[in-house]
């Protein structure tokens, strides 16, 4: 005889009164595959937990942007914020797709080198270039961008050292009235320290301007500051145009446009409140047509997205571990991957959603990770159905700044593939295993021995 | 092995909808759920409730008596039953 089918007992007490005014409670549908490939299947080739990222949608992506962009301004090009995501095959797949490689260190410059793109390929942001990058960045031809005096007056004494002429930009900080304004990257705007620069670099015979950046921040829940920052950045041009008849290359609006990743604290979910791509293309092409300089010879604009190229092409699965009730009768669930692979869980509540057909019964429920430390938590509250041990969850919307900010800790980190677009998985990055992280690490002799 | 006293005058609905008197609360039960609270109000105990889980449902041991603790736990935590 056929047993009926079985699944966890659930009692859910009713509350009137406090009625959800956006209606009913959200349903969760499982993700039971991610481009056709069963997780199930992923999870028993490559163990868990693994991320996985889909090179389908992140070409998907990348040219739903890039048209929106290029239709609304004739010359654009893209490049790939190498510290959202700099897993050498997602770069590839961005750099195939025709982005440059933006950078933000010596480590990162050395790591697009090393993947083949050329020094003109490369624009080199950030604070912290230090001498021996820079010295490579000028000998490479680099983009570089100028963050502050002290690495402008570096590279006139490189350019005099090795007798090199370079191409540089410089990124401006500027008030777009959003807050925090972010005025610790770059010279300012609003009191001249911009012009400034400009002024220093234009006279100097070694050093050629060629653009202008800027980025004003992460994770922009609004398309507006967008459109100031890029009135600011043409009104820059525009000057520079008329004052020295220099005609600049690019205007670099940075990135910081969101994901749809719901930020903690935010009350409605991400995508019923951000402003579409749309709206940000908008915001950021209309002010370049206030530029002066012959219509043959606009700059081209450029853009550093990240996180809302990558963020929704990738996926952590992870396996049930346990059920727990805590001391006041919630629901917690523990789940193989923590806080050390998902730091962005800090400021994002990720979406949560689960791997296999479940129970239509769901409860409040709080989600850690697998740290012997309270602080990993992913979800404080999320309304999942029930899970049996070694049941998969999958975790949406973390392409960007995971598999980056990742730590080795308690535990080691796992598997990455990509879901390719004929329909196979391969593996991108290895598991660590003990000798991998014990190689690094020496015991000085004395402390060899001992006894217990 | 525990019995259980489940308080008195519940209604409970086919469908898993549970109106508690005493204290004006209702609450959503699942099938299972319904089913191991008539199966205590009968008086079972908790290895009959547990073997009749098994019996009917396509269960093993382990998982009903895992299952089973955590829903007394929720009962209790509800005032819904409590241990003789």
């Amino acid at each position: 005889m056929d047993k009926k089918r079985y699944e966890r007992p659930v009692i859910i007490k009713q509350y009137s009164g406090l009625m959800n005014k956006f209606g009913s409670s959200p349903v969760t549908k499982p993700m039971t595959e991610i481009d056709g490939i069963p997780i199930r299947r992923m999870v028993d080739e490559y163990g868990s937990p693994l991320f996985v990222f889909s090179e389908k949608k992140i070409r998907e992506n990348y040219r739903k942007m890039y048209r929106l962009f290029k239709t609304r301004y004739p010359k654009v090009q893209f490049s790939w914020s190498y510290k959202t995501n700099y897993m050498n095959a997602v770069c590839s797949v961005f750099h195939q797709e025709g982005a440059l490689a933006e950078v933000v260190s010596g480590y990162e410059y050395d790591r697009a080198r090393r993947l083949g793109v050329e020094g003109r390929n490369i624009i080199f942001n950030g604070p912290d270039k230090n001498t021996a990058s820079l010295e490579r960045a000028i000998k490479e031809s680099a983009k570089i961008h100028i963050d502050h005096f002290d690495e402008l007056f570096e590279i006139i004494e490189l350019t005099e050292k090795m007798n090199a002429d370079v191409d540089v930009a410089i990124r401006v900080n500027m008030d777009t009235g959003i807050y925090p304004k972010w005025d610790r990257f770059g010279f300012n705007y609003e009191n001249g320290e911009a012009m400034d620069a400009i002024k220093r670099i234009i006279k100097n015979p070694r050093l050629h301007l060629t653009g202008l950046h800027t980025h004003i921040g992460t994770y922009i829940m609004s398309a507006d500051p967008y459109r100031v920052a890029a009135s600011k950045l043409v009104n820059l041009a525009n000057e520079i145009y008329k004052q020295y008849n220099i005609v600049l290359d690019y205007i670099d609006m940075g990135g910081g446009i969101p994901s749809n990743n719901t930020l903690k604290g935010q009350y409605l979910q991400a995508e019923q409140i951000l402003p579409s791509l749309e709206d940000f293309a908008d915001a950021i092409t209309s002010p370049m047509f206030d530029l002066e300089m012959p219509h043959d010879e606009l700059p081209t604009l450029y853009l550093e997205n990240g996180r809302s190229l990558i963020d929704d092409a990738g996926y952590l699965i992870s396996s049930v571990i346990a059920n727990k009730r805590l001391s006041d009768g919630k629901r917690a669930v523990i789940i193989d991957a923590g806080v050390n692979y998902l730091f962005t869980s800090h400021w994002f509540n990720h979406k949560i959603v689960p791997g296999q057909q479940s129970g239509e019964f769901t409860e409040n429920s709080a989600v850690y990770g697998p740290l012997c430390m309270n602080i990993d938590c992913l979800r404080e509250n999320i309304v999942i159905p029930s899970f049996k041990k070694g049941d998969l969850v999958v975790i949406l919307y973390v392409g960007a700044y995971s598999v980056t900010q990742w730590m080795q800790f308690i535990t080691l980190r796992p598997n990455v593939i990509m879901v390719m677009e004929d329909g196979e998985t391969e593996l991108i990055r290895e598991n660590e295993n003990i000798e991998y992280i014990n190689s690094l690490e020496k015991v000085p002799e004395i402390l060899k021995n001992f006894s217990l | 092995m525990s019995n259980y006293i489940v308080s008195s005058n519940l209604a409970i609905s086919d469908s898993g909808f549970l109106f508690y008197p005493a204290t004006g609360e209702s609450f959503t039960l699942n099938q299972i759920g319904i089913f191991i609270l008539n199966k205590l109000r009968e008086g079972k105990d908790e290895n009959a409730v547990i073997q009749s889980l098994v019996d009917e449902y396509d269960v093993d041991k382990n998982t009903a008596e895992r299952d089973f603790t955590d829903f007394i736990y929720q009962l209790k935590q509800n005032n819904l039953v409590q241990e003789s």
